[in-house]
């Protein structure tokens, strides 16, 4: 694929020399079993099951997520992308009915270890969601502040940091000048990325994003793409995304997953270059050659 | 230049709108729709007002259908015959509405003077000329009843229902039943229960807030379920935004959800207040009625408008019965104003500048 290999050759050398180490830890990813010893940085997912109430949604997924790095999650719907993501800051046991298994690691830390502050995970590994959710009763400042209110954090300078964070998210601006009006008000690109500004306020470690662009047109998606990859010096993200080119665009990984009917599975992960060119199973090439999905 | 430009320029028209044809057409069936059953009232034993306006229904949409048949055939016809029917229903809902409100100006007013909310009726008969006394007393006692009951039900009625849809724990569906249940409670049960569990043990005597208590209880259910409905519209996306935020569930609810829902939030107080301003019942087995001003809701039986209307009626004299319709217009007017306060202050954004 010719849209991708610009993108990623375009990075600079630290992202280089990770990626490099990450494809190690990628290609004996297969034979890593479930309590493994932990690598003790970012974010690992270690056999993570999933239910709904009876229902098996997601299998046996095992992946790593090395700081720093953009990984696409690719698949048909209904596949458990939403799902995984979802366990990954325990925002699935908000579903009645849910339930999962294995683990997950953050810093090494396994964040469904009983008696863990839960909204300190949330806070490490935050959230943008597929429709953009501003707070309704809230100004644009309000909004970017908001987790700190939330999570009733101190800060010194809030207009340092409200600043920072738009320009971060690429908002500020065409913000500046309307702090205090109703975040409503903007158009649905913009209300996503307010929504992104507001998830870095309280500074994450990492970020979900589930089909952040699904909702937006053309023109905003590009700035979301923007604002994705001037945020990897810093964050962590996990993109879920329907769009192949978009994740070819935006990720350093690529990680495709499938259901046959059954659970949801991860079928193969790798870095985006040899998914989209030369992926090693016959189900990720039908899927990203578009032959099916 | 601009001449032609103006020349040129079409005019904003609404092809869709009725044309004067369409308009004459239907004030055509209309009339003969009256006219039919002026006849037909006329021409069979059927008698009285009723029998002039169902008959005049009914030719209405028999005419309406017919014409339109021709025009358009079947489903032209039965979409025309739906628009009549839809139409007829507003205007039996609205009628009485609009009767009430004719009916109270009309008798009530004839009663009003200033006098009716600086005096109350201390040193004044019921039956004594309406020029003498006021209702300062009941619209006092009428404000201090509801307020009271207001602060009572209002944290219950919105905890409840934050209860069941944030919450939902293992009597949501319970409680959900229950609290539907408890909005048919009619007053004068509410009225006993208070009379029984606090009156009759403990205070042995009337006074303002056993009153307020039993408007509690009528106005519990109907802020609740109210709220409920309200909590409900906020999308699930909010309160996850709201926890991955790194908040809290109470917080996220405080913050997030309870802002989103003001104005709905509002709207379910004042329609809390709305069913019980007019009460009766209660009152008069709890708090009984004065014609003195009473400010201790603790302590002596309160006035009431709903207690002044009620007595007015029974003491059955021409001056007394127009204080009675008096008493009425000023509720009526209390109430709407508390509604229209409401809803301006419910729909206004929070710190919108």
């Amino acid at each position: 694929m010719s849209i991708e290999s610009g993108a990623s050759q375009g990075d600079d050398m630290e992202v280089t020399a990770q990626a490099g180490s990450l494809s190690a830890i990628t290609s004996g990813r297969e034979v890593k079993e479930p309590g493994n010893r932990a690598l003790g940085v970012g974010l690992e997912a270690r056999g993570v099951h999933a239910w709904f109430g009876e229902k098996h949604v997601l299998s046996g997924v095992s992946l790593d997520f090395w700081p720093g790095t953009v990984t696409a999650l690719i698949g048909p719907s209904g596949c458990g992308k939403s799902t995984f993501i979802r366990t990954l800051n325990r925002m699935h046991e908000f579903i009645p009915g849910a339930a999962m298994a294995g683990e997950v690691l953050l810093n090494g830390e396994d964040i469904y270890a009983p008696g863990i502050d839960v909204t300190k995970i949330r806070l490490k590994v935050g959230m943008v969601f597929q429709k953009p959710n501003p707070f309704p009763s809230m100004t644009i400042a309000e909004n970017v502040l908001a987790g700190l209110k939330l999570a009733q954090l101190k800060t010194e300078n809030k207009d340092d940091l409200l600043e920072e964070c738009l320009e971060r998210a690429g908002l500020w601006s065409e913000v500046k000048d309307r702090l205090n009006t109703h975040g409503g008000a903007l158009s649905g690109g913009q209300q996503q990325r307010l929504c992104i500004a507001r998830s870095l306020a309280v500074r994450p470690q990492v970020l979900l994003m589930d089909e952040p662009c699904s909702a937006l047109d053309p023109g905003s998606t590009l700035r979301i793409e923007e604002t994705i990859s001037h945020l990897t010096s810093s964050v962590t993200i996990i993109i879920v995304t329907h769009n192949m080119q978009q994740a070819a665009r935006v990720s350093d990984y690529t990680a495709f997953f499938l259901s046959d009917g059954g659970p949801g599975q991860m079928v193969e992960v790798g870095s985006t270059n040899e998914i989209f060119s030369r992926p090693k199973d016959k189900r990720t090439e039908n899927y990203v050659t578009g032959r099916f999905g | 230049m601009s001449t032609l430009t103006a020349e040129l320029a079409p005019k904003p028209s609404k092809p869709w709108a009725a044309a004067p044809l369409d308009r004459a057409k239907t004030a055509g069936i209309f009339f003969a729709a009256a006219a039919i059953s002026y006849l037909v009232v006329l021409s069979t034993p059927m008698k009285g007002k009723l029998a002039y306006i169902a008959v005049f229904f009914i030719a209405y949409i028999v005419i309406d259908f017919v014409s339109t048949f021709i025009k358009l055939g079947r489903p032209g016809a039965v979409d025309a015959v739906f628009r009549a029917v839809v139409t007829m229903a507003v205007a039996i809902a609205v009628t009485p509405i609009v009767s009430i409100l004719i009916t109270v100006w009309l008798r009530g007013h004839k009663g009003l003077h200033i006098g009716l909310f600086t005096t109350d009726m201390r040193s004044t008969a019921y039956t004594d000329p309406i020029s003498q006394g006021g209702l300062l007393h009941a619209i006092i006692g009428t404000f201090l009843l509801v307020f009271f009951a207001m602060i009572i039900s209002v944290p219950i009625g919105i905890l409840t229902a934050i209860y069941l849809t944030e919450i939902r724990g293992k009597f949501t569906r319970p409680i959900s039943f229950l609290v539907q249940a408890m909005s048919g409670v009619p007053s004068i049960v509410a009225g006993l229960f208070i009379y029984a569990a606090i009156l009759l043990p403990f205070t042995k005597k009337l006074n303002g807030i056993e009153g307020s208590l039993a408007l509690a209880i009528l106005m519990i259910p109907t802020v609740a379920r109210m709220s409920e409905e309200v909590l409900r519209l906020i999308p699930g996306d909010l309160r996850e935004a709201g926890v991955a935020l790194g908040g809290t569930q109470w917080r996220s609810v405080a913050m997030v959800v309870v802002p989103a829902a003001r104005s709905g939030l509002i709207t379910a107080v004042i329609l809390g207040i709305a069913r019980v301003a007019g009460e009766t019942a209660p009152l008069l087995l709890l708090t009984g009625g004065s014609g003195s001003k009473n400010f201790n809701m603790f302590k002596d039986s309160m006035g009431s408008l709903p207690n002044y209307i009620w007595q007015c009626f029974a003491t059955g004299t021409p001056e007394s019965i127009t204080r009675a319709w008096a008493g009425i217009l000023v509720l009526l007017v209390i109430v709407v104003v508390l509604f229209v306060a409401a809803r301006t202050l419910g729909s206004r954004k929070v710190g919108k500048k």
